[in-house]
């Protein structure tokens, strides 16, 4: 099966960029970092994107390979499957727009080769996390994307952003703590690592108090990578205090590979999920949903309001998946999509005002549409996108989310979606008064648009968060399908993972 | 099970340092305790009382040998505690450059 030969290049290629950036990107000039970044980049999206297409025309359900050869149950193994297919695409065409946004943002700080290579090294854990079958491999990639994220957040090393950075490693330390235990204990009960393998061996092997037990560990620990409501204390710290193209990595991304995702995989296709969790998981969404956006709108500061609302994005994105029904996963895998979307756009917004402006207080902000057309009516595009405004993405992955609410019977939750929905809209609108609209201050009068790479991205970003919605068309559904299905089938996992393997 | 209890009671000494303490470096050294403690805890996982090296040789059976694969993992493990213990050490370095204190009450410019 030679097609499985791709899944580890989504490994290899950022860890080379990020070897060959920090050895030689201090001897040479800039001019080498860039390419070495936009190109890494490149490719990694073109075999995301690549490997999508692979498993539609093949038919097939997943493509396993096997590190260094080893059959399953004794080696490591990666495993493309529908769902995979679906997190690399979020990941790598987020990470290729940062990157080239990158390239004019971070004339604002020194030192670009340190940059890149922490860049890289988060892009290798997350692809790493996303592609493993193997459940220690996955703590361990979890672990390379939160050091590599830890240091991104202080990189501007002034007091304020140190001190969110100690935060949040703290508390990051102490969840990775939580699901290391949790994986010792499944280790303690299976005698394997193998997701596929441990899926198998619970389902013949009974049990009372392992499954329930690791479930709450892991929802700790990934609860808290992902910033559910009683665990998300560091999130409005943290993420606005990075630079802003990281920051929309941090939100963008981040949160939902090292908690969504990984949470998602291992209730669902490892310890299998009861009704329970999915009430848990479903309470906790709506919680978020709430209890972050009535925080949002209060906040002054531009980055620390869209890292609030990042909080309660994520609350719809797991109401969705643990309503547990196709619609629901399908609604929430998709606000996971173009969440990631919108939200990068929005931070890369604020990177620009605050590029060209130098602020991040609303209140100092005032009439920059008419000096920056373009970051305003990209801003525009993702605000109403967020908001769920009719012809943008975001509407319709919060319209099948709360469909799915009515259909299985949860008036409460939809009631509850709607709210949150009507609070982002005021919230952006507030962004759009204070930040575009009224008029200029004298002080800014000689201000510009941002540099053509940045412009570059964000008008990329915002074209796909107005055609966003078309992958709900039957011709392109089974992008979404593909991923949906994989939750769905919940251990049936292990089968397909193992038929694959040749047993 | 004695044992096991100890790990806990190790971890809970831990997570107290971690959630009471008021100095950034007694909080790092409580981040220790947890990883030390979890990895004792995988590594007992995997012990058998007496066990035998794990070393397949001829001529002896399987059933009596200690599982090596908890000791490869907290190897792992402990590499990966050791970069996030230097990392939290150096950030605490700056910021005691940047207040002039290593008082977590006192370090407080941000909001939440």
């Amino acid at each position: 099966m030679q097609n499985a030969n791709i899944i580890p290049l989504f490994v290899i290629i950022p860890l080379a960029a990020a070897f060959l950036i920090s050895l030689i990107g201090r001897y040479v000039s800039l001019r080498f970092t860039n390419a070495i970044s936009g190109l890494a980049c490149f490719m990694l999206l073109g075999f995301s994107l690549y490997s999508v297409y692979v498993l539609q025309a093949q038919g097939i359900p997943a493509l396993v390979y096997k590190v260094g050869g080893w059959a399953i149950p004794f080696g490591i193994c990666m495993v493309l499957d529908g769902l995979t297919a679906f997190m690399l695409v979020t990941v790598n065409l987020v990470a290729f727009f940062v990157s080239i946004y990158s390239l004019s943002y971070m004339d604002k700080y020194t030192d670009r080769p340190k940059f890149f290579t922490l860049f890289f090294l988060m892009l290798t854990g997350m692809n790493g996390l996303i592609v493993t079958g193997d459940l220690f491999n996955l703590f361990v990639f979890l672990e390379i994307a939160s050091i590599a994220s830890y240091a991104l957040v202080a990189f501007g090393t002034e007091a304020e952003e140190l001190e969110a950075s100690f935060k949040y490693a703290i508390m990051g330390s102490v969840a990775s703590s939580f699901i290391f235990i949790g994986i010792a204990f499944l280790y303690g009960f299976t005698s394997t690592l193998n997701m596929a393998d441990m899926a198998q061996v619970l389902n013949s092997k009974p049990n009372l108090w392992v499954v329930p037990f690791v479930t709450v560990l892991f929802l700790m620990g990934f609860g808290l990578k992902a910033a559910i409501v009683p665990f998300h204390a560091w999130l409005p710290d943290a993420h606005p205090s990075a630079p802003a193209s990281i920051s929309a990595m941090l939100s963008g991304v981040l949160i939902k590979t090292l908690g969504v995702y990984a949470m998602v995989r291992v209730f669902f296709n490892v310890l299998g999920v009861s009704q329970a969790v999915l009430s848990m998981l479903m309470f906790l969404g709506a919680l978020s949903m709430l209890v972050a956006v009535f925080l949002a709108v209060s906040q002054w500061d531009l980055k620390r309001l869209l890292a609030y609302h990042s909080i309660s994005q994520i609350g719809y994105v797991i109401l969705g998946i643990g309503l547990g029904t196709p619609l629901g996963i399908l609604g929430g895998l998709f606000h996971l999509f173009n969440h990631s979307v919108f939200k990068s756009l929005l931070f890369l917004n604020s990177g620009s005002i605050d590029y060209a402006v130098g602020t991040r207080d609303l209140n100092e902000m005032g009439g920059l549409k008419e000096k920056m057309p373009l970051t305003s009516s990209t801003n525009l595009v993702a605000s109403m996108s967020i908001a769920g405004i009719p012809p943008f993405n975001g509407f319709f992955s919060k319209l099948i989310i709360i469909f799915a609410c009515l259909q299985k019977g949860y008036l409460g939750y939809a009631v509850a979606a709607v709210i949150g929905s009507l609070l982002t809209l005021a919230s952006f609108m507030k962004v759009q008064k204070y930040a575009f609209l009224g008029t200029l201050k004298e002080k800014y009068s000689q201000i510009k648009e941002v540099p053509l790479a940045m412009q570059f991205s964000m008008i990329c970003l915002a074209i796909i968060c107005i055609l966003g919605g078309l992958l709900l068309l039957p011709a392109l559904k089974f992008f979404l399908n593909d991923a949906v299905n994989v939750l769905l089938e919940g251990r049936e996992y292990a089968r397909v993972v193992m038929g694959l393997s040749g047993r | 099970m004695t044992l096991y209890l100890l790990c806990l009671a190790l971890f809970s000494v831990g997570l107290y340092g971690v959630l009471r303490k008021r100095n950034l470096v007694k909080i790092i050294i409580g981040l220790g305790i947890i990883e030390y403690s979890m990895n004792l805890f995988f590594v007992l996982l995997g012990y058998r009382y007496h066990g035998r090296a794990p070393i397949d040789a001829q001529a002896q059976d399987i059933l009596n040998m200690v599982d090596p694969l908890p000791q490869a993992l907290v190897l792992t493990s402990i590499v990966i505690g050791l970069g996030v213990t230097a990392l939290v050490i150096s950030i605490a370095i700056r910021i005691y450059e940047k207040y002039g204190t290593f008082d977590i009450t006192k370090i407080k410019r941000l909001k939440g």
